[in-house]
């Protein structure tokens, strides 16, 4: 079991013949994925590494079938793309660009927000993350596949290499995953924790989940207070930027103490206070889940 | 992106923003003239990046030009430490000296971007030069917040529930609310991440004007604002980012002795974590990124060894998309080229890590393997005791 990416999942990837574009697309088809179109404007009706290019979105979804879409386009036309993907009807959109300005993101998001309410609701993962992946059926990102193995932990982080580290863990423990989630790590995207949340609870298929945060924003405690409302699934979670200096953006661009708010300490208060087994060492993040679940 | 605050009002300005008149100069000679222009009594302010610059006696009253030559004298060249700069303090290159004002009331006006609501929101106060933080934890309900549809921008009621709120009244409404509809354009314009006004002033005439601005800008969204960004000041910023910001590598400076290269904003901040959790202390934030090569690992170690604190190295690279033995071949050659003399402890993981590991190994230098991410922290740690 798993959450909005599996076998059925069709995809098709904007930016597919840009070098990133391409090498992902590749490693993603190699681990399984079904990768059945490109777009790229201009090239259109071409063949790229065996998959069909559209010069829209719209085209790829007609002609395809496609029901998501992984994007790799350049942050000043990112959130153009992203737009496109909503009203072309695929169901999950995962951006993988860095580096998006938050204008244009406020917007996108402002955009999907209303398609939501008329009820034509669209999942978009991102921006600025390593993508979706359900182990042994769909890796939509750029994640390394072969460290996933599948199984029954959820794993929802805001970091990309911080959530190999905790899946490489996992698997060393054999300790499978149904579905691991990169949020992404700028200040506006489109999933959040909750929503990951939420999914994982009425997931058969998950019995426990890892929550990888980072300092920036009040994610973290918006997390622990619908966790303690609503999830009884056991929940581990490791905070990084315990050590970071306030007023300095940490690589991510939401990764920033501001004004006082969103340091690793609050939100790991936050979370313990919810009932949430806090780790204070990423080393930790495999055995806290394993003795949480009594393995 | 940070800028002065005579930039900041310059750009303001261009929105209509009122302002007081004033001019910014390096030279006291100039001051005095600028003062002169301005009627005598003026305002002489340092112009750095930090805010507090009054408590640390960067903002003096000068009551005539010659005045506020000697200010500007004094002022120019001083070190000002204040509560923002942290004890080294910063050099004062520049003053704006400006129009002194009759104040009937000081306020407080700011937008920003509200992250749970995903849209900008305005914020104002009537406790004007208060740290609007400061305000927040003695008294929320001090605070009014307006969220603005960015894709609707800003309706007039917008700007006149902040006017009333700071409980502006006669002509001072129609300025204050064309003062918040102009701060808001140029916020959204300008792809501002801050603009802030305080205090924002209530002349005893009754006009509203900015009477200190700050603005920092999106740095992502520097691309499509040439002028914003040529008025990056690099004097204001550590040499050592600046330096390693020209080769791409994500780098911040820290009061330690461990120096860490690590892949991934999030592993690295994670590394700093565990340097800590060991006991020891690091020494910088350093992201090498996602598909670092031979290069830019020399480039990191050449950045890292610049800070003089540093006594040892820790390296921990996740090898996803990047192979651990393309990385051991880096670290081998930078370590070989620059002749290191401090330990180095390298943890790797992922990607053809055996190669990676063999690489290290066989290479004949002091290079410490680590098994695991507790181990690596723990044996660097060790090593700068």
């Amino acid at each position: 079991m798993s959450i909005w990416v599996g076998k059925d999942t069709r995809l098709l990837v904007q930016g597919l013949t840009g070098r990133e574009g391409t090498f992902h697309a590749l490693a993603c088809r190699e681990y399984g994925t079904q990768v059945v179109a490109g777009v790229t404007p201009g090239k259109g009706g071409t063949i790229h590494e065996g998959i069909p290019v559209f010069n829209t979105v719209a085209d790829a979804v007609r002609e395809t079938g496609a029901n998501a879409s992984m994007i790799f386009v350049p942050p000043p036309f990112a959130a153009d793309a992203i737009v496109e993907a909503a009203e072309s009807g695929v169901g999950v959109i995962a951006c993988i660009t860095e580096g998006i300005p938050t204008n244009d993101m406020l917007r996108a998001r402002g955009y999907l927000d209303r398609l939501a309410a008329a009820g034509k609701g669209v999942r978009l993962i991102g921006p600025n993350c390593p993508g979706i992946i359900t182990p042994g059926q769909c890796k939509i990102g750029i994640m390394p596949g072969r460290i996933h193995k599948p199984g029954t932990v959820g794993v929802i982080s805001r970091s990309g290499t911080l959530t190999y580290e905790a899946v490489d863990q996992l698997t060393k423990l054999g300790l499978g995953q149904s579905t691991v989630v990169g949020i992404g790590g700028d200040p506006v995207n489109g999933t959040n924790f909750i929503d990951c949340l939420a999914a994982f609870k009425d997931d058969a298929g998950t019995e426990a989940i890892v929550l990888i945060g980072e300092i920036g924003g009040m994610a973290e405690e918006e997390a622990a207070c619908w966790i303690a409302g609503n999830l009884k699934k056991p929940v581990v979670s490791f905070i990084a930027g315990q050590t970071a200096p306030p007023g300095r953006r940490m690589g991510h661009a939401g990764a920033i103490i501001a004004g006082g708010k969103g340091t690793a300490a609050e939100k790991m208060q936050a979370l313990a206070a919810a009932g949430i087994g806090v780790v204070k060492s990423p080393a930790d993040i495999g055995r806290k889940i394993k003795e949480m679940l009594g393995r | 992106m940070k800028v002065h605050e005579y930039q900041a009002k310059s750009i303001l300005a261009r929105y209509g923003v009122s302002v007081p008149r004033g001019e910014v100069t390096d030279s006291p000679a100039q001051a005095r003239e600028i003062a002169k222009r301005l009627g005598g009594r003026a305002v002489v302010k340092a112009q750095i990046h930090a805010g507090g610059r009054g408590k640390g006696g960067g903002v003096k009253l000068a009551q005539t030009p010659d005045e506020a030559h000697d200010l500007a004298k004094r002022i120019l060249g001083m070190t000002l430490v204040t509560p923002q700069t942290g004890p080294a303090g910063k050099v004062v290159q520049k003053v704006l000296v400006e129009e002194a004002l009759d104040i009937a009331r000081e306020l407080y006006l700011s937008i920003t971007l509200d992250r749970s609501r995903g849209v900008p929101v305005v914020m104002a106060s009537q406790a004007g030069g208060m740290e609007i933080e400061e305000v927040a934890a003695k008294d929320p309900g001090a605070i009014v917040r307006v969220g603005v549809d960015p894709a609707l921008g800003m309706y007039p009621f917008q700007a006149r529930q902040i006017a009333f709120a700071l409980q502006l009244t006669g002509d001072s409404v129609r300025k204050g609310t064309a003062l918040v509809q102009s701060l808001f354009r140029a916020y959204l314009e300008t792809d501002a991440s801050l603009a802030e006004i305080n205090p924002l002033l209530l002349t005893k005439q009754g006009d509203v004007l900015a009477l200190d601005a700050k603005m920092t800008f999106d740095d992502n969204a520097l691309f499509r604002h040439p002028d914003i960004k040529e008025m990056r000041d690099l004097s204001e910023e550590d040499p050592l980012e600046v330096e390693a910001s020209r080769f791409g590598l994500n780098y911040i400076k820290l009061d330690g002795n461990v120096g860490c290269m690590v892949n991934g904003a999030g592993l690295a901040m994670g590394t700093m974590d565990l340097v800590k959790l060991a006991g020891g202390a690091p020494a910088n934030f350093l992201d090498v990124g996602g598909g670092a090569n031979e290069e830019q690992v020399k480039n990191a170690f050449r950045i890292i060894l610049s800070d003089k604190n540093v006594r040892a190295i820790l390296i921990n690279i996740f090898g996803g998309i990047m192979r651990c033995d393309i990385i051991a071949k880096g670290v081998v050659a930078a370590v070989r080229e620059m002749g290191l003399s401090i330990p180095v402890v390298v943890r790797l993981e992922g990607t053809n890590v055996d190669q990676g590991r063999a690489i290290l190994r066989e290479s004949g230098l002091k290079i410490t393997p680590a098994d695991g991410l507790a181990d690596a922290a723990q044996k660097v740690v060790e090593a700068v005791r």
